[in-house]
């Protein structure tokens, strides 16, 4: 059997291009380019500057609530013991992300983000959002420190997500409806661009995801990456060891790969990216990328893309509004192909029983999105031995899904 | 001498944009023609067209809505050529529906239908290897855009492969809204023209006659698009007879600017 050629390390990408492989790059309007490459810049420099780095770190620590606990999970673990074959169902454990400020790993990467914008002179902030997450966390790091700041989101989220709207405006954001294409988050980010290409002089895009151009990509996956970081300390505290295997839901792919970056060059630790795969693969009505896409050029990057054979970007599906979208970040995109991570689909059906598995079981009602991941557990239990460790990543709560819940399964609140 | 040489070797040109697919198209390129547009580019619609405003959304939206594919909008060109042996032929749009196939595939296409030149919004000269060598390999033009943000160091990094003519897209935005004060313009240009041997072609925003003809003062050609497109949605598969009557008013304008 011949191999293919692996890297010497998984973790020095992207190149001096922003590309990760053949994936990544910069592809947007010359109008933006100039700033691109000025954000670039300022990043290095913030990256090497220890006054940046402890005003990130003591923003996490005293404003976000980090570190976020590395909790062993004992009933889940015992379910899926139960269900297993003899000797199999390794030990659960979850990364607490839901229990940062505002509910999710969101507000990690916009702290950072918002640093970057003032050490750049920018004084007005834009994001996109989907689910509302990232508009709430974006708003609020926004509100804290003092900038305007305008939310896109497609006008059909506005409608779904009220509560999030709501929190957004009371927190000083604009929040500005999108009623282009499917008026969801791909539509949300198109009208986020168009503002900026616009507002070029003034406006910092803080971007939701490890995905666009280049450098956002590496610059959301670092300050993600404290989730990673965080989960090696506190197991080696707990276990004496490394992980196994690490389990995270891929909309865009910020919560996975800022958990799994860390550890990308330990080969002892497996890596599964859970991909929202809404009424099944095979119906067509679903937002895997890998599974159901190919790569392509949107947003500023070549990925893994939900499209025709014409090229044109169809419409994702998943019952969790910050997983449907018809792409993933780059370096996903380069993990998937090197084989260094597996990414599974997941259906909403799976994640709506995973969903109420977690409530039940573990006292924690996890987001949509994190319950794609804990929806993996059924399968991937059966494999791992008792002796093995296993850490999903519950990247967020679910209390803004409870509404899209009851509806699914039929109840009235 | 190739097309874009003779079109715009004539004094000032009239660049007019429309979405393919969008209307009768063969029908609104003939009205362009007749009505005296020196060069046509024709939108290849995208389902997220970032750099687009409101109107050419929508037009893309329409002609998507329609069916339109590649290999119609290939097609077009085709015959647009047949008719129009001279009138050169720019194909715009976005990067991945010109990319799915592979650049090559895409690059022969174009020189087999007649397309004289490719604009594609989402590539800029630092991922020119995307497209940029296919085409030139092809021998169809690479056409750059040049921005208010492009300052003197990326210059020639824009102009580095780029052919045909230069698009001074002159506001930092997107198509069909706001218009660039005309100092502005005429600075751009003459810093565009010292660094250039190509044509520089002014757009973005500019929607009338009184415009086109300040523009063309100093610019070698000033591209209209919105406006037309807006025809098309306002009169729909009867919009020809519109589309060459501004079309008119335009030529004459921007011809005898000087």
């Amino acid at each position: 059997m011949t191999a293919t050629p692996q890297p010497n390390s998984f973790r020095n990408q992207p190149d001096e291009h922003g590309h990760f492989g053949r994936f990544g790059g910069r592809y947007v309007a010359e109008t933006l380019m100039p700033l691109i490459l000025d954000l670039e810049k300022e990043y290095r420099a913030a990256k090497t500057d220890p006054a940046f780095r402890a005003e990130f770190d003591d923003l996490l620590a005293n404003f976000v609530g980090r570190p976020s606990p590395l909790y062993h999970a004992p009933r889940m673990t015992q379910h899926y013991r139960d269900l297993a074959p003899e000797g199999m169902g390794p030990k659960i454990y979850f990364k607490r992300e839901e229990l940062n400020h505002t509910g999710a790993h969101k507000i990690n990467n916009c702290v950072g983000q918002i640093l970057l914008a003032r050490r750049m002179g920018k004084t007005r902030i834009i994001a996109e959002t989907g689910a509302g997450q990232h508009g709430v966390a974006t708003a609020t790091v926004a509100a804290r420190f003092g900038l305007p700041c305008t939310i896109f989101m497609g006008a059909k989220d506005v409608e779904r997500q009220k509560p999030n709207v709501f929190r957004m405006k009371l927190l000083g954001a604009e929040v500005q409806p999108v009623t282009s294409g499917a008026e969801t988050l791909k539509d949300a980010m198109n009208e986020a661009l168009r503002d900026w290409v616009a507002n070029v002089h003034d406006t910092f895009y803080i971007i939701g995801t490890a995905a666009g151009p280049h450098p956002y990509p590496e610059l959301v996956r670092d300050f993600q990456s404290v989730i990673g970081t965080e989960t090696r300390e506190q197991m080696m505290r707990a276990e004496g060891r490394l992980p196994d295997m690490l389990l995270a839901a891929v909309g865009g792919g910020s919560n996975a790969i800022g958990m799994f970056h860390p550890f990308l060059d330990d080969p002892d630790v497996a890596m599964i990216g859970v991909e929202a795969a809404g009424h099944g693969v095979e119906t067509g009505e679903h937002a895997a990328s890998i599974a159901g896409g190919k790569p392509g050029i949107l947003h500023g990057n070549r990925t893994y893309l939900l499209q025709d054979e014409d090229g044109q970007i169809t419409e994702a599906h998943s019952i969790s509004a910050g997983l449907d979208y018809p792409g993933l970040g780059p370096e996903h995109s380069w993990l998937h192909e090197s084989g260094r991570v597996r990414y599974v689909p997941i259906t909403d059906k799976q994640a709506l029983e995973a969903f109420q598995l977690c409530c039940a079981l573990e006292g924690i009602i996890p987001a949509l999105e994190s319950a794609h991941a804990l929806a993996a557990l059924p399968e991937v239990t059966r494999t791992l031995g008792r002796d093995k460790l296993l850490v999903v990543n519950v990247s967020g709560r679910g209390d803004k899904d409870i509404f899209t819940v009851a509806e699914a399964l039929g109840a009235d609140i | 001498m190739t097309r874009f040489e003779k079109a715009f070797g004539k004094g000032p040109a009239l660049v007019c944009f429309i979405t393919a697919g969008d209307g009768d198209t063969a029908a609104n390129l003939d009205a362009l023609v007749e009505g005296g547009a020196d060069v046509i580019e024709l939108g290849m619609p995208f389902t997220d067209p970032m750099a687009d405003g409101p109107a050419i959304q929508q037009a893309n939206i329409r002609s998507l809505a329609k069916g339109t594919r590649t290999a119609d909008i290939l097609n077009m060109a085709r015959s647009f050529r047949a008719r129009h042996p001279e009138v050169p032929l720019v194909l715009m749009g976005y990067a991945n529906p010109m990319t799915i196939r592979g650049p090559e595939w895409f690059a022969a296409e174009c020189a087999k239908a007649g397309v004289d030149g490719v604009i594609c919004v989402d590539i800029p000269s630092e991922e020119d290897a995307e497209l940029g060598p296919a085409l030139r390999e092809a021998g169809v033009a690479m056409i750059r855009l040049a921005t208010p943000t492009t300052d003197a160091a990326r210059l020639p990094a824009v102009l580095e492969g780029s052919s045909g003519f230069l698009y001074y897209v002159s506001v930092a935005g997107i198509t069909g809204m706001q218009q660039a004060a005309q100092a502005s313009i005429e600075e751009a240009v003459a810093r565009l023209k010292s660094a250039s041997d190509l044509p520089v072609a002014v757009g973005f925003g500019v929607r009338t006659p009184d415009q086109a003809r300040e523009i063309a003062r100093v610019a070698d050609g000033v591209v209209v698009g919105s406006a037309l497109v807006d025809l098309v949605k306002q009169h729909g598969e009867a919009a020809p007879a519109a589309i060459r009557e501004l079309t008119e008013a335009l030529a004459e304008a921007v011809h005898t600017a000087r």
